[in-house]
């Protein structure tokens, strides 16, 4: 079967329980279980090969651009861990279709099951370092699903956080050092990597890439100070327990090193780090697990010892040790995962775990009791369990470590872990198993159907079976396993056997099983004395961490995006200046190439007031009205201004913009307060003040420095002024270029206008959909109104000027193209006949008589000017491009046609529409019961009724 | 002329204004136009892709004038990318909005959804640095109008400080063109290129200026800090749906600064040197890992995932600063990533937010929690960049890409460590949010079937859509992991195209000496 799909088969079986749930909870399981049987057939077919030496590869060019490509290899060591993984894998399927209650949802177990047991057959495959990382990362994803799979229970929510916060940070500095070591190699293929550690290890980049690298490894498998994630996740269901920490997850780290071994050991920095860590995590690891009372505390934390040891022999770099850790692995995968399964089965039996409430359950789980002491003394390191094979062979390779000058140390520690090992071995077989019977047992013990125990019973099997016969039975195993851990080259001499003389390691053996009795005989006093001592609880410290952590993260958050957009806005000038000036600091500036003009009087008169406008709305702008005033004064002098600069388009625009912004503003104010209050403390305003003036120095002196220079090249207008009549057929350059030249901006504008009146218009009807309002029906006016709010003269005027004006529009729109006008002012002009209508007779009024819908004026204007557009692809002309031609028609003088003018009743409509919108929507908010009249005026010319009286409420 | 170029622009604004005048009171139309409509963008827009993909850049000369005198649209490989991923967004936003009713709950909301779509295609497109900022202002103004749509007192107060602090950019946007054009005289992107490269050198300072204020601009709509501040308050409260489509809105800002400062101030024009790399890519940094503390620190999911916006525009533009093409094509291949990524996550937080409100926090089982919960997931894997999601790709690409940079510690320290965060605040809020809204006092699994359900809105005759639209976005990310490849060969030769933009010019400037 090809590498490709065993990897990929879990992943894709993943789908099946989920699903089939539904047909059945053994429907389920088998999917999962055949799933995972195929990808291990698969693998087994592979078998021989293996043995025989060979390598199987597979490779698919993902990426090749980055080297992360879809390359799989087996060898030795990808073969032992992927049996491993998916034979323990079958047996975990088998225990946990019995073990898992009818309540839990057992679909979504098997599916998580499986994709965690694909990552983890992906990361043993894999022949790229970046491939390995991403089943890395996402064995930590898949275990923290599983963690917190009783997702009801707060220990298995936090301890899934745990482990995912731990070891996924420890994958992120894996994700550094995998980056750095592919750099050194020039590859990120295994197989390239580990023909190179001569140039890896010369690096200077070697140091960063190891420590990062191991981080991840550690992480991964609970190496201290990393390892109390590890008993936390014991929240999970017990299969997930037995799955994760025997066979896969945390083996995961070791995996790597052993992997890496070739061209990461034999250094110095490797041996202190990793042998150290892993002596320390052995020892701290046994030590804490004597006190556990909880069976899988003391499971877990037994884990982290063996995982210590098995890391500590990969440290020493020998090649003997590493033989002996592929050795270990095995036997810790067997007799852990075994023991687990008996914890849990003692868990659904006995419905605890703690150990103080167990005892003497020998005789009422006679079968659950063999095989939790066959797996038991094997842990503890007693002849003939396979256990005890692989521990002599650790003591006696820490018997010939030195460290640091020190022959004891290392032995010495390895003593006190195997000692300590040997106590807590003995205490969960005899504080559960032995003692008298109890009859406080929370649930009524006795043993379960074959379904829970054979697992655990088929893995007791190969303990005693390695044990007995490790030489033929897991010695090619273990060979072609070490093989590749030490990347070719002879093996060392060793013997798997269980007799190797009166070595060291024997006495030592013998220490540690003594030791450990005695130990277990003490235990009382000893767990009296121990939990007396202070110590750090590893939880509290992490949660209180992590609690800080959020609070910091909240506190930072919050205080940068306090909601203030004063401050945002301060910031941004702030930094918009700064950067502005460093930008013309860090350039050269060449001589002005323009003289200044000389200053007319009238003008100045006119900026003078400009001036003095903007200074009093600084002073007074708490008064709105006043300001809107003189923002009306600010508009009027610039329009003269523009007008004075021979801009007289420009000119027009701006002062019928500026009608209908201030129309629009007074009607916006109606609503306001008359007063703006103060809201800021006196220092804010002043550093305000401080970044407004800088801010207006900044730009003044830009647009100065711009204007006392002449352009590096001629500009494009140069252009549209020789074009404008014999392309664009229009002497006015500036309604030329609106329509024709740059047509197409224009045609965005209108648009903008367009959906700006939209916007408006949804505000307003969004806003008195809402409670507000009935605050502007029971709104009162804060001033005394006007006696009569439609005045019989304005009425007049306006009914008078409106025909005057629309034929003004017309005559501006018309002579558009050639004399300063256009649609755009056009428009407005013809806005603003309609807006007095409005305010002379109110808005009710008008808008009975108002027969089009300003949504279809809008709509209307961008159709005509798009459809104006599109008339010159008949021609096979680009969008907007403009005809245009003179046409004589008796009487009339020649005339001129050009598309371009209908472009401009696009334009005109939008306006019109977009104008008319907005004031509409604005006047709606002053809408109250009765305030309609039917007449146009407060009083009624012509006296055939009553006049009405004015709505009091 | 190939008149396809205009047409992605042209279709929206010529739906968006008939649905004005003539579907005004019909929702179901409004939305078969709508729809039609987006898919034919998407269409006409893969169309365009297919055809940019040799590497041939096309123009279309609006009004038929020559640049630089005129209007131009440009078709390269860039550009062609972002209108076939807006489109894509645009669609799965759209039959989300659909499929929730969240479209009825206010006016207008397919006009000025198909007017947003014909500013942001319009701003990809055009080749005129002034018809950019037109296409800006429509974009901005749409997405005003759609921000506050379906109102409410938080929107509208978040909506004001949106427009005003977007208005200070358009203000900024003016002062950077007129500075330009004062300078250069032109507005042609390409001309400008042209122009800029013969400037003599001892007269830079404005137009240095006019550069970096340019810049500023498109960081602000980047989100770049400090230029980001009206990002979190708006994404968070605007319509989520709305909020996924403005996902597209700051690689608005990301693609007009790869454009400008790659075709007009390229890394080997000397009078713009040093304006953009050497504070962007430490702005990038912060902005990362403000976002990533930002995903921590919120306690409401709209917020959360608006700083999930933000910290993938840091890891974006920490990848465009760098300005090398490898760097680029990473962030071209992480625009794609993340733009979907932000999309998916904002339409799972509006899925949660419509069950049991925006607070992250324990509420009884909503409904559909096991669904919700696994794209939750997969969007959190996404968005923080884990395996086997394109994020993770997307990550090592910019950290490969940044190899031999000066701050390559830096940018990797700060990327790995802000994963980090990331990941912790996603599965802080995940866990409370799904996880242990199970572990409630076992009492309200028994009340719950007796008392009131927790109000479920919105999941009437349609309730199937915004899952096809989710699960859709979701495909799209698997796609983009399983076929990196390919598109990682786009992205190169795209980035190949930005650095070499000598066909760009020919093709835009030859034409005016016809």
């Amino acid at each position: 079967m090809s590498l490709f799909l065993i990897a990929a088969l879990p992943f894709l079986g993943a789908v099946f329980p989920a699903l089939l749930i539904r047909a059945g909870r053994n429907a389920s399981a088998s999917a999962a279980g055949l799933t995972t049987f195929l990808a291990f057939a698969g693998l087994l077919l592979h078998a021989p090969a293996v043995f025989s030496g060979e390598v199987i590869t597979a490779r698919f060019d993902w990426l090749p651009g980055l080297g992360l490509n879809a390359n799989f290899f087996l060898d030795g060591l990808g073969f032992l861990f992927a049996t491993l993984i998916l034979g323990i894998g079958l047996l975990i399927i088998l225990y946990a279709r019995f073990y898992l209650s009818r309540e839990d949802p057992m679909g979504q177990f098997y599916t998580y099951l499986l994709l965690f047991q694909g990552a983890m057959v992906g990361i043993v495959l894999s022949d790229n370092i970046l491939l390995l990382l991403i089943f890395w990362e996402l064995t930590s994803l898949s275990s923290f699903l599983l963690i917190g799979y009783w997702k009801h229970l707060p220990e298995g929510r936090q301890g899934a956080r745990m482990a995912l916060t731990i070891t996924g940070s420890g994958g992120l500095a894996m994700i550094g050092g995998m980056l750095i070591l592919g750099h050194i190699a020039g590859s990120y293929d295994l197989s390239v990597i580990l023909q190179n550690k001569d140039l890896i290890q010369a690096s200077p980049l070697y140091l960063p890439a190891l420590i990062l690298i191991l981080i991840g490894c550690f992480t991964k498998s609970a190496q201290f100070p990393f390892h109390f994630w590890l008993p936390h996740a014991m929240a999970a269901p017990t299969p997930v327990s037995a799955y994760l920490h025997s066979a896969t997850m945390v083996k995961a780290g070791l995996f790597l090193m052993a992997r890496m071994w070739p061209v990461l050991a034999g250094t110095p920095e490797w041996f202190y780090i990793v042998a150290t860590t892993g002596l320390v995590t052995m020892a701290l690891g046994a030590v804490i697990a004597l006190f556990k009372d909880d069976l899988k505390g003391l499971l877990a934390f037994s884990t982290v010892s063996h995982l210590g040891l098995i890391t500590m022999l990969l440290g020493f770099g020998t090649k003997l040790a590493a033989v002996i850790a592929v050795f270990h692995i095995i036997n810790h995968a067997t007799f852990k995962a075994a023991l687990f399964m008996s914890a849990g089965i003692v868990d659904h039996e006995a419905h605890t775990r703690d150990i103080k409430r167990l005892g003497g359950l020998r005789h009422l789980m006679p079968v659950t009791f063999t095989i939790a002491l066959v797996a038991a003394l094997s842990m503890a390191g007693i002849p003939p369990f396979n256990g005890f094979l692989s521990k002599e062979m650790m003591l006696e390779e820490t018997v010939h470590t030195v460290w640091a000058g020190s022959h004891y140390f290392v032995p010495g520690l390895a003593l006190i872990a195997a000692l300590f090992s040997a106590a807590y071995s003995f205490r969960f077989i005899v504080h559960v198993f032995f003692g008298p019977k109890r009859d406080d047992y929370p649930g009524h013990p006795h043993d379960p159907g074959a379904g829970l125990w054979l697992a655990p019973a088929a893995l007791i099997t190969l303990v005693i079976l390695i044990g007995l016969f490790s030489a033929k039975l897991a010695g090619p195993l273990v060979a072609v396993a070490a093989g590749a851990v030490i990347g070719g080259g002879e093996l060392p001499y060793y013997s798997l056997k269980l007799w190797h003389g009166f070595t060291p390691a024997l006495y030592m053996s013998i220490v540690a099983v003594a030791g450990g009795a005695l130990l277990l005989a003490a235990h009382g006093p000893v767990m009296r004395a121990w939990n007396a001592a202070p110590r750090p609880e590893a939880k509290v410290i992490f949660d209180a961490v992590m609690e800080a952590l959020a609070r910091l993260a909240k506190g930072i958050t919050d205080g940068l995006h306090n909601g203030a957009i004063t401050r945002y806005g301060a910031i941004m000038v702030a930094f918009t200046l700064a950067l502005g000036w460093y930008a013309y600091e860090s350039g050269t500036t060449g001589p002005a190439t323009r003289a200044l003009q000389a200053i007319e009087p009238i003008p100045a008169l006119g900026w003078l007031s400009l001036v003095l406008a903007t200074l009093m709305i600084v002073a007074r702008h708490r008064n709105r009205l006043l300001a809107l005033i003189l923002v009306g004064v600010v508009g009027l002098v610039v329009s003269m201004s523009f007008n004075y600069l021979s801009a007289p388009d420009l000119a027009l625009t701006q002062l019928s913009v500026e009608v209908v912004t201030i129309v629009l503003m007074l009607l916006a104010l109606n609503f306001m307060p008359k007063e703006t209050p103060v809201e800021t403390p006196a220092l804010t305003r002043l550093r305000d003040g401080a970044i407004a003036v800088v801010a207006g120095i900044g730009s003044g002196g830009l647009i100065y420095a711009l204007m006392m220079r002449d352009f590096a090249a001629p500009p494009i207008s140069e252009f549209h002024l020789a074009n404008s009549y014999k392309g664009g057929g229009g002497t006015n350059v500036v309604n030329v270029i609106l329509v024709d030249f740059r047509g197409f901006d224009t045609f965005g504008e209108i648009i903008v206008l367009g959906i700006a009146a939209m916007v408006i218009y949804a505000l307003t009807e969004a806003v008195l959909g809402s409670r507000v309002r009935a605050y502007l029906l029971n709104r009162k006016p804060d001033l005394p109104q006007a006696g009569d709010a439609h005045p019989m003269m304005m009425v007049v005027a306006t009914r008078v000027m409106m025909p005057l004006a629309l034929m003004i529009a017309a005559y501006i729109f018309f002579r558009g193209h050639n004399l300063p006008g256009g649609g755009f002012i056009a428009g407005l002009i013809a806005a603003i006949a309609v807006i007095m209508q409005y305010m002379a007779s109110g808005f009710s009024w008008t808008s009975e008589r108002q027969r089009f819908y300003y949504h279809g004026i809008i709509g209307s204007g961008v159709l005509i000017a798009a459809a104006t557009g599109i008339g010159a692809w008949f021609n096979d002309l680009p969008f907007l491009t403009s005809a245009f031609g003179y046409l004589h028609w008796p009487p009339l003088n020649e005339f001129e046609w050009a598309t371009a003018a209908l472009f401009d009743l696009g334009v005109f409509l939008a306006v019109v529409g977009a104008v008319l919108l907005a004031l509409e929507s604005l006047s709606r908010f002053a809408w109250q019961p009765g305030i309609s009249s039917e007449h146009a005026m407060d009083i009624n010319p012509a006296r055939d009724d009553e006049p009405k009286k004015e709505n009091e409420v | 002329m190939n008149h396809l170029l205009i047409a992605p622009i042209l279709l929206p604004a010529i739906v968006a204004p008939f649905i004005i005048m003539v579907l005004r009171y019909h929702i179901d139309l409004k939305r078969i136009f709508s729809t039609a409509s987006t898919v034919g963008i998407a269409l006409i827009s893969l169309a365009l892709a297919i055809q940019a993909a040799d590497g041939t850049v096309q123009v279309y000369e609006l009004g038929n004038w020559p640049a630089p005198f005129g209007i131009v649209l440009v078709l390269d490989r860039l550009s062609a990318m972002m209108i076939v991923l807006t489109a894509v967004l645009a669609l799965a936003v759209l039959l989300y909005a659909i499929g929730t009713g969240w479209d009825a709950r206010g006016a207008n909301f397919h006009a000025l959804f198909q007017f947003q779509l014909m500013g942001i295609i319009g701003a990809f497109l055009t080749g005129d640095a002034f018809n950019l900022f037109v296409f800006f202002e429509v974009l901005l103004i749409a997405s005003y109008g759609l921000m506050i749509h379906a109102g409410g007192a938080r929107r509208f107060q978040a909506g004001v400080q949106y427009v005003v602090y977007n208005l200070l950019g358009s203000t900024l946007f003016l002062f950077a063109l007129g500075t330009l054009y004062a300078v250069t005289g032109t507005l042609n992107m390409a001309d400008l290129a042209v122009r800029v490269a013969e400037l003599p050198a001892e007269d830079t300072a404005l137009l240095r200026v006019g550069a970096m204020l340019l810049l500023l601009v498109f960081a602000i709509k980047a989100a770049v800090l400090p230029l980001h501040f009206w990002l979190p308050a708006s994404y968070a409260n605007a319509p989520l749906p709305v909020a996924a489509l403005f996902a597209i809105m700051t690689k608005v800002g990301a693609y007009a600064i790869l454009r400008v400062y790659t075709l007009v101030f390229g890394p080997e024009v000397e009078v713009t040197a040093g304006l953009a790399g050497d504070w962007l890519l430490p702005a990038a940094l912060i902005t990362l890992a403000v976002g990533a503390i930002g995903i921590l620190g919120a306690r409401e999911i709209g917020r959360l995932m608006a700083f999930g916006a933000i910290s993938s525009m840091g890891t974006l533009l920490t990848a465009v600063a760098l300005f090398t093409p490898e760097a680029v094509a990473a962030a071209l291949y992480y625009t794609v990533h993340s733009t979907l990524a932000a999309a998916l996550l904002f339409l799972i937080a509006d899925m949660v937010m419509e069950r049991q409100g925006g607070e992250i926090a324990a509420k009884p089982v909503m409904a559909q929690s096991g669904l919700i919960a696994a794209l939750f997931f997969a969007g959190a894997i996404a968005l923080a960049g884990m395996p086997p999601l394109s994020g993770f790709i997307g990550k090592l690409l910019v950290m490969d890409a940044a190899r031999g940079h000066d701050l390559v510690w830096w940018i990797w320290g700060v990327i790995l460590v802000s994963s980090l965060v990331t990941i912790i605040g996603l599965a802080r809020a995940g866990s409370l949010i799904f996880w242990k809204s199970h572990g409630l006092s076992p009492q309200t699994h028994t009340v719950d079937k007796g008392a009131t359900p927790p109000p479920v809105q919105a999941t009437s005759s349609n309730s199937a859509l915004p899952f096809v639209a989710c699960f859709g976005l979701l495909a799209a990310l698997i796609l983009l992991t399983i076929l990196a490849g390919p598109m990682m060969s786009y992205a190169e030769a795209t980035a190949a195209q930005l650095f070499a933009p000598d066909a760009y010019l020919e093709t835009v400037l030859e034409r005016a000496g016809k």
